[in-house]
């Protein structure tokens, strides 16, 4: 009657720091522009599948997915980033996310135009973001990479799903 | 390879000399209390029996009474596991046929040295 | 010392077993307390004790181990009947045991100990053993080594071996030290046929050419000391080294002890750090649940197994015999299933005396600072629950137990006064109902005094003069269930800080149970709580409103009615109320609130789920009923938010989410007083 001993180290499962001169993003396409987001953090590239209304949520949550067992909410980040919205097609993907906000990890989702590529982007050849000139709002984005003729703007992704929008709301719940 | 009977009614100490021992290549078998660890010492031959004194039900010193009524362990090795201000314990659990005593607290190496030394 | 690796991983098992050992203390020294003194109650808290000092030693506790070391010498004292066990005793004993909680959870990674108050404790523990403060740390004797070796005359008893000791293992326990020269004795040999083979009649004259301390010496034999004739001397004369040894002076070894201690306490503080980040919750289970387990993958096992084999026949064409044992094996696979998740579902089950088990110290303790006398009873303690449930159920107890303690039960003279005998009764009883837990907390103390919570009610509104005559006795009771509403007039240092019946019912409601009260003027109230076994499922009927689906608890659902045109009235403009019976239910148009397309918006065309949260009733609308089944819950929170009105998610058998209806948030959520409108209007 061994009992099964506890493993207390565990593998981190948080953002790496990026030490390494290089890294690896995950670029894909949203109205014309290209994004990309640190492969460490995609866990997965699905298909877009309806998803469950959550009530009363930002319109750029489009609802909650059953990824094997757990609750994942899906942002579409056209909507996230006040671009036009586009009727879904049979290449609007999903890239499901690990961030980490508030020093909890949670996953969720983004719906993209069409993933495009996996590129290695050293860390010399990321310049800071513009103030001005992106179609996006600032403060999603980390920097901007030139690969090849075309910019990437680096996403940062834990900014996606804010604290303030994801915090509690504690009014009139319990506890 | 030799087995050892490893009684402690505390559930972490009992653990922790298991897995010690089992480290070291023994085969463990492990009772809460003395009842259980006659039961088991009964149904099954062990090398060696590492018990602690106090413990409800039946304590070590009556276990190892017990035990060395019983013909196939007239000359087991048993150790107990005591502290040090139970100096009284130590002569009882002699008289009650105690092969010697490991002192608490020890630690993996100390045990493992003196279940070697026992078990040669 | 030597790092001790792996040992962390026995310390959440050393500190479960600590505490469930300070739990076990702490209620024999209650039995103690009334005056039944018996010496397996005494041994038990002795060997609870003893366990916490052998662990925290091994395990590099520095702290709990010194302090549990006081309380065990003192505890050996009552055992042995050199002391007697006075209530002071008793008492001093106890903070003793709250203490090493203290410490323990210190240990665990906890908050801050108050070192000043242990340190106070552990000198009144010293003081009553009668030993002051500083106790010399036990040095080992000292004893120079013989410069040329050592001489040892050793002759055991003849019954060595009956203790198991082997004298040749002592012989090469020595052999390790340096070179050995041995002499047998076998003077005491008789005869072949008389010799015994169970007796030892050698012995041995020994020289040990090397440079040891005696102690090492001492130490092989230490064993067997008691069962030999044994010598030990210098080979030569002993010479006194002049460079004095480290460990012989004392001092010196004093001062290296207390340095090393320093570093384990240091290695422990280390561990401790990296334990309490991985914050590991674990529970112990009995070994009966796995095997119940166990069998039932076994069983799972074969029905796949079998299901498998039918499966590959039917490639070749099904026969209807065939076809019916697959039928028959995907019903075996259900019932598989089911068993195993309920079995799983146990392995979270603890029996409730986990959370009783705090009450008697805490009505001890409390009936002692308002000079109550009580008479706690406890039964149906073995009745099982979720952990987690348990858990957050434990505040609200404290809280309705405090009440009942502070504001139920009256003072032995008010209570002769009365004609009730002196010494109230507080029974705290759980059982099984269903697939509910139901704990109910009952005093024959003063009851609730019906005119002083009118009284308050209509001060603050809740009620106006005109419904105070319709109002039965049990909705009097109810409105302290009110948030903010207290019959107290000064708030008393026992209960009533700040936290109100209200959280207390908002927190069992969080947990999908409920709270009432029976109460019958002087002479006594009811508390009775209707919990889930588990928070992990939930029985659900599944409603659909346009293209979603959602859940509502079964608990939450009184009956479902088909809306007729004449009995819905418009309050106020918008509020929707419908007339159910003599009843009034504010109606909920879940597409309304949560903004999705519904089939229809006729409540005649839908239906209505009429539910009940926070003592109220509503109408929930809806397209359809689909059907009821057991779900499993999932948090929203844990990559989400909680939402209002929601709470949880589960996912359907086609893989879908759907969200599970939080009754009593949908009820807060519609405007309540729309009802009151009604109820005035009718």
């Amino acid at each position: 009657m061994t009992q099964a001993m506890t493993t207390t180290e565990r593998t981190s499962g948080g953002p790496e720091s990026g030490d390494d001169a290089s890294n690896q993003f995950l670029t894909f396409s949203l109205a014309n522009e290209e994004y990309g987001v640190d492969i460490l953090r995609v866990q997965e590239i699905k298909g877009w599948t309806p998803v469950t209304i959550i009530p009363n949520a930002p319109d750029y949550l489009k609802g909650v997915l059953n990824l094997r067992g757990t609750i994942v909410p899906i942002v579409d980040l056209r909507m996230r980033f006040n671009l036009d919205t586009v009727e879904y097609t049979p290449t609007t993907v999903v890239i499901v996310l690990s961030l980490v906000t508030e020093g909890r990890e949670r996953t969720f989702g983004i719906v993209v135009d069409a993933v495009s590529d996996v590129l290695n982007i050293a860390a010399t050849d990321i310049r800071p973001k513009p103030d001005f000139g992106t179609a996006v709002d600032a403060d999603f984005i980390n920097g901007l990479a030139t690969v090849g003729d075309h910019m990437v703007m680096l996403l940062d992704i834990d900014c996606l799903l804010r604290p303030d929008e994801i915090r509690e709301i504690t009014s009139a719940g319990s506890e | 390879m030799a087995t050892i009977l490893a009684v402690d009614d505390s559930t972490s100490m009992r653990q922790m000399v298991s897995f010690t021992l089992k480290g070291a290549g023994y085969d463990v078998v492990e009772a809460a209390d003395g009842e259980q660890a006659l039961a088991m010492a009964r149904g099954k031959q062990v090398n060696l029996v590492l018990t602690d004194v106090n413990m409800p039900k039946m304590d070590g010193i009556t276990l190892i009474k017990n035990l060395r009524t019983l013909p196939n362990y007239k000359f087991t090795p048993m150790l107990m596991l005591t502290t040090e201000s139970a100096a009284n314990k130590k002569q009882e659990g002699k008289a009650a046929g105690a092969t010697g005593w490991i002192v608490k607290p020890f630690n993996p190496e100390q045990l493992l040295a003196t279940i070697k030394k026992v078990l040669g | 010392m030597s790092t001790t690796t792996g040992m962390e991983q026995f310390h959440q098992t050393f500190f479960e077993e600590s505490l469930e050992g300070l739990d076990l203390m702490e209620s024999a020294l209650l039995n103690l307390d009334a005056g039944a003194v018996d010496a397996e109650m005494i041994n038990s808290i002795f060997r609870a004790a003893h366990s916490i000092k052998g662990g925290s030693a091994t395990f590099g506790f520095t702290a709990l181990a010194d302090f549990t070391h006081v309380l065990e010498t003192l505890l050996d004292e009552v055992r042995d009947g050199s002391r007697d066990v006075s209530q002071g005793l008793v008492a001093l004993l106890l903070r003793a045991v709250d203490a090493l909680r203290e410490l323990v959870a210190a240990a665990q990674g906890g908050a801050a100990v108050d070192q000043a108050a242990v340190d106070v404790l552990q000198a009144q523990l010293r003081a009553e053993l009668g030993q002051g403060g500083g106790e010399a740390t036990a040095a080992t004797v000292a004893t120079a080594a013989a410069a040329g070796g050592w001489r040892i005359h050793f002759r055991p008893h003849p019954d060595i071996l009956r203790t198991g000791n082997d004298p040749l293992r002592i012989l090469r326990e020595l052999a390790d030290l340096g070179e050995l020269r041995v002499r047998l004795d076998d003077s005491a040999l008789p005869e072949w046929p008389a010799l015994d083979p169970e007796s030892c009649l050698l012995g041995w004259d020994l020289e040990l050419h090397a440079e040891v301390e005696r102690a090492a010496i001492d130490e092989a034999f230490a064993w067997v000391a008691d069962e030999s004739t044994l010598t030990i001397e210098p080979l030569a004369a002993p010479q006194q080294d002049p460079a004095v040894d480290a460990a012989s002076d004392p001092t010196v070894a004093g001062e290296l002890v207390a340095e090393r201690r320093r570093t384990d306490r240091r290695q422990s503080e280390d561990r401790r750090g990296s334990a309490a980040t991985a914050d590991a919750s674990s529970i112990r289970v009995g070994t009966n649940k796995i095997d119940a387990l166990i069998n039932m993958v076994g069983e799972l096992v074969i029905t796949q197994s079998m299901l498998g084999q039918i499966g590959e026949s039917l490639s070749l064409g099904a026969t209807e015999s065939q076809i019916e044992k697959l039928c028959d094996g995907l019903a075996e696979l259900e019932r598989n299933t089911r068993e195993l998740q309920e079995s799983v579902m146990r392995i979270r089950m603890l029996p409730i005396s986990f959370a009783f088990n705090r009450f008697p110290r805490l009505v001890h303790d409390l009936g002692g600072k308002l000079d109550k006398q009580i008479d706690l009873r406890l039964s149906g303690e073995n009745t099982e629950l979720d952990k987690t449930v348990m858990e957050k159920i434990s505040d609200p107890l404290v809280h309705l137990v405090r009440n009942a303690i502070d504001h139920g039960i009256e003072t032995p003279e008010v209570r002769t006064a009365a004609g009730k005998p002196a010494v109230g009764t507080l029974h705290l009883d759980a059982c099984h109902q269903g697939g509910n837990i139901v704990i109910e907390i009952s005093d024959d103390g003063a009851g609730l005094n019906r005119e002083k919570i009118l009284g308050k009610a209509v001060e603050r509104g809740v009620v106006s003069d005109d419904e105070v005559a319709e109002m039965t006795d049990e909705k009097i009771c109810d409105l302290i269930f009110q948030p903010g509403f207290s019959t107290v007039d000064a708030v008393s240092d026992v209960s009533g800080r700040g936290v109100g019946m209200d959280v207390v019912r908002r927190n069992i409601q969080s947990l999908g149970g409920s709270v009432e009260v029976h109460s019958q003027q002087g002479k006594g109230s009811r508390f009775i709580i209707r919990l889930p076994l588990t928070l992990a499922i939930l029985d659900g009927q599944l409603v659909r409103v346009g293209d979603q689906i959602y859940i509502i608890p079964l608990v939450s659902i009184i009956e479902s009615l088909q809306a007729r045109e004449e009995l819905i009235n418009l309050v106020a403009g918008m509020a929707e109320v419908y007339r159910l019976r003599d009843d009034y239910l504010s109606v909920i148009r879940l597409h309304r609130l949560f903004n999705i397309q519904a089939d229809t918006e006729n409540l005649t065309e839908g239906l209505l789920v009429v539910v009940e949260g926070d003592g109220q009733k509503a109408g929930v609308f809806v397209d359809e009923l689909l059907g009821q089944q057991q779900v499993v819950i999932k948090s929203l929170e844990s990559n989400y938010r909680r939402v209002e009105g929601v709470s949880g998610a589960t996912i359907l058998g086609d893989g879908s989410v759907a969200l599970i209806m939080d009754v009593p948030g949908l009820i807060r959520l519609t405007n309540a007083p729309s009802l009151d409108a009604a109820r005035k209007s009718a």
